[in-house]
């Protein structure tokens, strides 16, 4: 037992560390961004009818002049005091925003974590079991398919079909135009989260089945496996009993790791569905330039990230017995 | 009778005419990449008729001009990419595993720190941090894809260094750089370029899908995801054929390259002897 | 009696890709015949890597699929169709694997055992045979990482035995193992044919093959060059193939001399005798065919056998 917490130290004290480094690489690149927030907020134009005292407000506001340094440190004090910043283009504190954009996203996100994984497992392990036969073939086609396909014209495509053929669900948004926050259904938001859910779940469940194909398919050929069928075992028992019991640690690793995924395919699937998550908040964000909403949105995905990975290594250490039992320390 | 193609023969045939293809496709793309600009108000908005297959947009452009133009543009794109940061790759799997511990625990600490990052976010601060635009799109898919290879890379060299013939040739005196050159290479080789093949896919997707949020190829190209991106506006009225074709040559350029890469690496897979 | 299993003229073979495109067929096993009474134990012995494990998978009908298969089996005196084996195997004919890697990682011993089974019936069964061959109901509760080579070998023999077989097929038993422990393993497969059942023990140790074994084939390059009564092996005179000589040279107890060169691999086995090429007596006709014939008290395929049980 004493091993294994020393374990998740070790792994939290790299994760906080890895974050450090995340922050920096990211501010370090928004800051050598040669493009100028003032002239891509305000606009060439405005900009040459101020006065200079404007436009030096403006450069303060944005922080043209401010050192790189001086302002990372600035921003890591106050980050460390749970202060995120403010935002500049929503001119609101980074952490409202976030959470705002958080708990919309969260919805779509949660929702297709859960049913591309199992999806992606059932699929995969049927594919694996039955390899290079036909349900193989079809499954292992369609899902090189959607990986294949971009998230954004996959949505593009949904869009056009059930949207504007069909016209069975919404275009876009969280909730419908002009609707008072107050008067917006339960029915109403699923409904409108129901196509870019659909379309992250769809994308990120190819992955996780063409990656739980190949180790099924390894699993359906090694040894134990052999020697159950020599053991006159059948093949849904030894799917079963043995497939899915040595197919589960890899796919837990796989469903941890799809968490990046999710959220790349998000930023793209909320920007044509308009949806206002945190995915379009970062493109928000990175198209005006607004540094400390775009930091904020990178190191909270890079938690997500890391803390993903790091649950994903201390379910391992208690479902795998080799580890669990204390033989293959890691 | 006639007998049955096998495998490897399917492979070396599918190698020729994905070569083929892709090859054709960016010529074809780029001799058109003038006429992708011609304006024509007279024809504008015209849904896939037999004078313009995939339909017109609303400045009269012919739609298959501009997909295909687009398709050469993400070809070479790809190409540029992949091959750097398969480079990339080569170089810091290598160094981690050869230049000893604190090498390697920095190397592996940035692969770690790379993936960390969702992948779009990353290729959108670094094309940020390059302005944007071609170099933007360039240089975010480049040094956003090398991790991956380069931590099976990293792996394999380690591998190799364990193994017995290595191991013996190294107490044997052979010099490091011919035991590098006589039997890490030709190992490494066929791993690499399936790698560098296998980035393709993903370096064309990228590239289409930062410059459909509008950090990567500027509007005046006709890349796949300008088009892409402009043909939102127009979808809602009905204007299916600016989203669907150009999507669709999309995806099936990048399956070309997915199915090669796959193939490949299983004929790779000493398993595949028997087939 | 009759006996438990008959091979007759068995082949196996491989469809493989040869350099490039080109498929090729490759011979594994070629021309191998063998027959198990019950109550007996027969070894099947060859270097290592000539491809006897198929033998077994081959009865049990779980070969690769790109395998191909020559030649006919009978097990109790009726063909032994594919339908049948897939009836039979892990009830009546079971195998004994070589090591743990055979057994799944994940799952603890005693519902391994019990294939599944959870009725009160198959515990206690299962606790039965694992005190058989001395090993206690904690056995039950490990995983197959935390088992000793030896134990693993019994709790393999055990899966085995839960069945109450008529024909077992172990499959190199004994590797890993010091000369006791692996005594010890063999003496376990010597009770279970003194029980009645077959054995078929697959080696490529002819000396501890000895310790137990009613009837010895020998393996060379993929054929059966010689079968003989174990008891033959007690006199070099009696031994009738020039390669079972060879092997008896090699033995401790004889000298441990063995013979330059070594098997050709699958595939590339000259035409006729495929141990002409080594074989001291060789004559240009032993490129020829080279039949399978009964001689003396036992089978062998040389043109010139020396030896045998005189009748």
């Amino acid at each position: 037992m004493r091993h294994r917490l020393g374990f998740a130290g070790k792994k939290l004290l790299r994760m906080v560390l890895l974050l450090l480094g995340v922050s920096l690489a990211a501010f370090l690149l928004m800051s050598a961004s040669p493009l100028d927030p003032l002239q891509t907020n305000v606009g060439q134009a405005a900009l040459g009818s101020m006065s200079p005292e404007q436009v030096a407000r403006l450069e303060e506001y944005w922080g043209v002049h401010t050192p790189p340094v001086q302002r990372y440190l600035g921003w890591l004090g106050d980050f460390l005091r749970g202060d995120m910043g403010t935002s500049l283009l929503y001119r609101a504190p980074v952490r409202q925003v976030l959470g705002e954009r958080l708990a919309n996203s969260l919805w779509l996100m949660v929702f297709a974590w859960i049913f591309s994984g199992i999806l992606g497992l059932v699929l995969g392990v049927t594919a694996g079991a039955n390899r290079g036969r036909l349900p193989d073939r079809i499954i292992r086609g369609c899902c090189l398919t959607i990986s294949s396909t971009p998230a954004f014209w996959l949505a593009l495509l949904l869009l056009v079909i059930f949207a504007v053929w069909l016209g069975v669900l919404p275009i876009g948004l969280s909730i419908p135009i002009g609707a008072d926050a107050a008067s917006v259904t339960l029915a109403d938001r699923l409904r409108h989260a129901a196509l870019p859910a659909l379309t992250l779940s769809i994308t990120g469940m190819a992955n996780i089945a063409l990656h739980t194909r190949e180790k099924m398919a390894d699993i359906m050929t090694s040894d134990y496996v052999l020697f159950a069928r020599a053991r006159g075992e059948p093949k849904g028992s030894i799917i079963w009993r043995h497939g899915l019991r040595n197919v589960a640690l890899p796919a837990l690793t796989l469903q941890f790791a799809s968490i990046s995924e999710i959220f790349g395919g998000s930023v793209l699937v909320e920007q044509v569905f308009s949806y206002p998550g945190l995915g379009q908040a970062a493109v928000t964000a990175g198209l005006g330039g607004d540094l400390p909403l775009l930091l904020g949105i990178t190191v909270i995905s890079a938690a997500i990230v890391f803390g993903g990975n790091l649950i994903a290594d201390l379910l391992y250490g208690i479902v795998d017995p080799r580890i669990r039992r204390g033989v293959a320390c890691t | 009778m006639k007998r049955r193609r096998n495998r490897r023969q399917d492979t070396r045939l599918l190698l020729l005419f994905a070569a083929g293809g892709l090859f054709a496709a960016a010529l074809v793309g780029l001799l058109l990449s003038d006429r992708a600009m011609v304006t024509d108000f007279s024809q504008k908005n015209l849904a896939p008729c037999l004078r313009h297959p995939f339909g017109t947009d609303w400045m009269g452009r012919d739609m298959l001009a501009r997909t295909l133009a687009g398709l050469s543009l993400s070809i070479r794109i790809g190409a540029l990419t992949a091959a750097v940061s398969a480079a990339a790759a080569l170089v810091l799997g290598v160094a981690a595993a050869v230049l000893g511990r604190w090498a390697d625990a920095v190397i592996s600490w940035c692969i770690d720190l790379v993936m960390g990052i969702p992948h779009i976010l990353l290729v959108l601060l670094i094309s940020l941090a390059f302005g944007r635009g071609f170099a933007g799109v360039v240089a975010g898919v480049a040094l956003s894809h090398w991790p991956s290879l380069a931590r099976v890379i990293r792996g394999e060299v380690l591998q190799l260094q364990q193994a017995p013939y290595v191991c013996s040739a190294g107490r044997l005196g052979v010099s490091r750089l011919r035991i590098a050159r006589t039997h890490l290479f030709p190992h490494l080789l066929p791993q690499f370029l399936i790698g560098l093949i296998l980035q393709f896919p993903h370096a064309i997707l990228h590239e289409a899908s930062i410059t459909f949020l509008g950090f990567g190829l500027p509007p005046e190209q006709p890349a796949i995801g300008v088009i892409l991106s402009e043909s939102m506006r127009y979808l809602t009225t009905g204007k299916w054929w600016l989203a669907v074709f150009p999507g669709f040559a999309l995806v099936l350029m990048v399956l070309l390259f997915a199915l090669v890469g796959e193939r490949l690496r299983q004929l790779l897979d000493p398993a595949s002897l028997h087939e | 009696m009759e006996p438990i299993l008959e091979v007759s003229r068995l082949s196996i073979s491989f469809t493989q890709y040869d350099r490039g495109v080109h498929q090729r067929r490759l011979p594994v096993i070629r021309d191998l015949s063998l027959t198990i009474a019950p109550g007996q134990v027969a070894a099947v012995v060859g270097s290592s890597g000539s491809g006897k494990s198929l033998l077994a998978h081959a009865i049990l009908g779980i070969l690769p699929y790109n395998a191909h298969l020559e030649g006919q089996l009978r097990y109790r005196g009726a063909p032994l169709t594919p339908r049948r084996m897939e009836a039979l195997r892990g009830h009546e004919i079971v195998l004994v694997p070589q090591n743990a890697g055979y057994l799944d990682p994940l799952m603890k011993v005693g519902p391994q055992i019990r294939k599944g089974r959870r009725d009160k019936a198959a515990r206690s069964r299962s606790l039965g045979v694992l005190a058989r061959y001395g090993l206690g109901p904690e056995t039950e509760d490990l995983y197959p990482f935390e088992l000793s080579g030896g134990m693993a070998r019994r709790v393999l023999i055990s899966t085995a035995v839960a069945e109450s077989p008529r024909l077992v097929i172990a499959d190199e038993p004994t590797p890993g193992l010091d000369a006791r422990a692996a005594g010890r393993i063999l003496g376990h497969f010597r009770e279970i044919a003194d029980g009645g059942a077959g054995v078929l023990l697959i080696t490529h140790d002819l000396e501890l093959a000895l310790t137990i074994a009613d009837r010895v084939a020998v393996f060379y390059a993929g054929e059966t060059v010689e079968e003989a009564a174990a008891a033959d092996f007690a006199r070099l005179e009696r031994l009738r193939h020039p390669y079972t000589r060879a092997l008896w040279h090699a033995l401790p107890q004889n000298g441990f001399q063995s013979i330059p060169g070594g098997q050709p691999y699958p595939g590339a086995q000259p035409p006729g005798c495929a141990f002409a090429p080594r074989c001291p007596d060789a004559r240009p006709e032993c490129g020829g065919a080279v039949p399978w014939r009964p001689f003396q008290g036992g089978m062998v395929r040389c043109l010139y056998p020396k030896g045998g049980t005189a009748v």
